[in-house]
């Protein structure tokens, strides 16, 4: 059998299935697993900065090793781990543990650029330590994270078909079951291929403009 | 805990394998990307608008759809449209095209970032353009663009763990197999150290690679004296405490 065998009707079939798990699975992991990385990458960001610097040393060591090692790897130790979760629940967590250490630099960036004079200004009005943070550091400094924290959701939901290791049934694998139902790969994993492209181009476009913008006004 | 350490020497075969498959990708999509990324990023630069807009394309399709998706297609519809790949080039291939068109905003990001007054020199010498990049602009970038594309090297590392799903034994499939014969903590906790200790070598490579780039441009020490035991030498050759 050869040439290009696309068929039109695979792809309308397809599409409710895929749009489903899409919604259910992709967006759902990709928008819980962010809400947990950018809470924690500022935790981890805040404490490599005010914690003793043993202790920040450690922290430091496990950041990167968290950073350097395999998301699927890491997906795979936590399910057998903990069975009895739920895989989804499961890839919600890891997403959001591996991606909170790049955010957490993101972080940590952001709060160099904040100017001494801002931390002085806290001590001469004799601010607490929380109050600096919360009131005067972490504003300042989320403004201009924003961009590379949105980049960094893009990767995790390109990511997320990394969850099939794990059994769950997102986009991809949903686009696979079609294939292997209908005797026809093409329609099905290409069409996943374009709701990716479609989902993550445009939302890059938009980050590089907001990042040209608040270049700018910097 | 005994019993877990003669499960791995037992395994020790089959991990090792696992860990060569993992290297094998690592280091052949890593140079396919090499290649793929100082192209696309050398064609997303010209002026002409068809070979730009080619360039832009392929860049944002293979950075858009997801690396999961790439290696599907070509494993899984490449026969159907009756070319048959062996598992290891599909793997080679996706890794290579996505890090690849990562690779390629990298290459044309540090080609712009390199000086103005450089362009202006190798006009005002009257240089052509191929050698005013391969010897002037290109030699620049490269030491710009080694810190970039050691984040991605380490990206493709870890993104090789997902050649299983192509029937790849690799080492996180030998993982799994080393599972059965020892406790889960135990079995990944050494996978993820493995990986670890790749990503670190690597990273040391890369970083020696950098030391090179800059010494060949006249900047910082060489490779051999930033290696050596004796005292660094300061920027203005002096030995002492820079």
């Amino acid at each position: 059998m050869t040439g290009l065998q696309w068929d039109w009707t695979m792809v309308w079939e397809s599409l409710p299935d895929l749009l489903l798990k899409f919604v259910e699975v992709t967006l759902l992991v990709t928008i819980l697993g962010s809400i947990i990385a950018a809470v924690l990458g500022l935790i981890i960001a805040i404490a490599r900065r005010s914690a003793p610097k043993p202790i920040a040393a450690v922290l430091t060591f496990i950041v990167n090793f968290i950073r350097m090692t395999p998301i699927v790897v890491q997906l795979l130790f936590a399910y057998y781990l903990f069975l009895e979760l739920d895989p989804v629940t499961i890839g919600v967590i890891i997403f959001g543990i591996h991606y909170s250490t790049y955010m957490a630099e993101v972080y940590r960036a952001g709060i160099e650029a904040v100017p001494d004079g801002q931390w002085e200004a806290t001590t001469a009005l004799s601010m607490s330590r929380s109050r600096t943070w919360v009131a005067v550091v972490i504003p300042q400094a989320l403004r201009s994270t924003i961009p590379a924290l949105g980049n960094y959701v893009i990767s995790m939901f390109k990511d997320t078909p990394f969850l099939i290791a794990i059994t769950v049934t997102e986009m991809v694998r949903a686009a696979l079951v079609f294939g292997g139902n209908h005797f026809t790969y093409i329609e099905a994993i290409t069409t996943a291929g374009i709701i990716f492209l479609i989902a993550s181009y445009p939302t890059s476009l938009l980050i590089g403009r907001l990042e040209k913008r608040l270049a700018f006004s910097n | 805990m005994g019993d877990n350490f003669d499960a791995l020497i037992g395994a020790l075969p089959m991990v090792g394998e696992g860990v060569w498959i993992t290297v094998q990708l690592t280091i052949g999509g890593a140079l396919l990307a090499l290649v793929i990324a100082v192209a696309l990023g050398l064609l997303a630069r010209f002026k002409n608008v068809v070979l730009r807009g080619i360039a832009r394309v392929i860049i944002e399709f293979f950075r858009g759809t997801s690396l999961v998706v790439q290696l599907f297609w070509f494993f899984f519809v490449m026969p159907q449209l009756g070319i048959e790949l062996p598992a290891m080039f599909v793997g080679i291939l996706a890794l290579g095209l996505n890090y690849g068109a990562y690779g390629a905003e990298v290459v044309r990001g540090s080609i712009n970032n390199v000086p103005s007054g450089q362009w202006e020199a190798t006009t005002a010498l009257s240089m052509s353009s191929t050698q005013r990049m391969w010897r002037i602009i290109f030699p620049q970038a490269w030491a710009l663009m080694i810190p970039s594309l050691t984040n991605l090297l380490i990206q493709l590392l870890k993104g090789t763990a997902i050649v299983s799903f192509i029937t790849l034994t690799d080492l996180t499939y030998a993982t799994d197999k080393l599972r059965n014969s020892t406790d889960t903590f135990f079995a990944y906790g050494v996978s993820l150290l493995i990986y670890f200790l790749i990503a670190y070598v690597l990273t040391l490579i890369m970083n020696a690679l950098e030391v090179q780039a800059k010494h060949k441009l006249g900047r910082g020490e060489s490779l051999r004296e930033a290696l050596s035991f004796r005292t660094p030498r300061s920027a203005d050759g002096k030995a002492g405490i820079s």
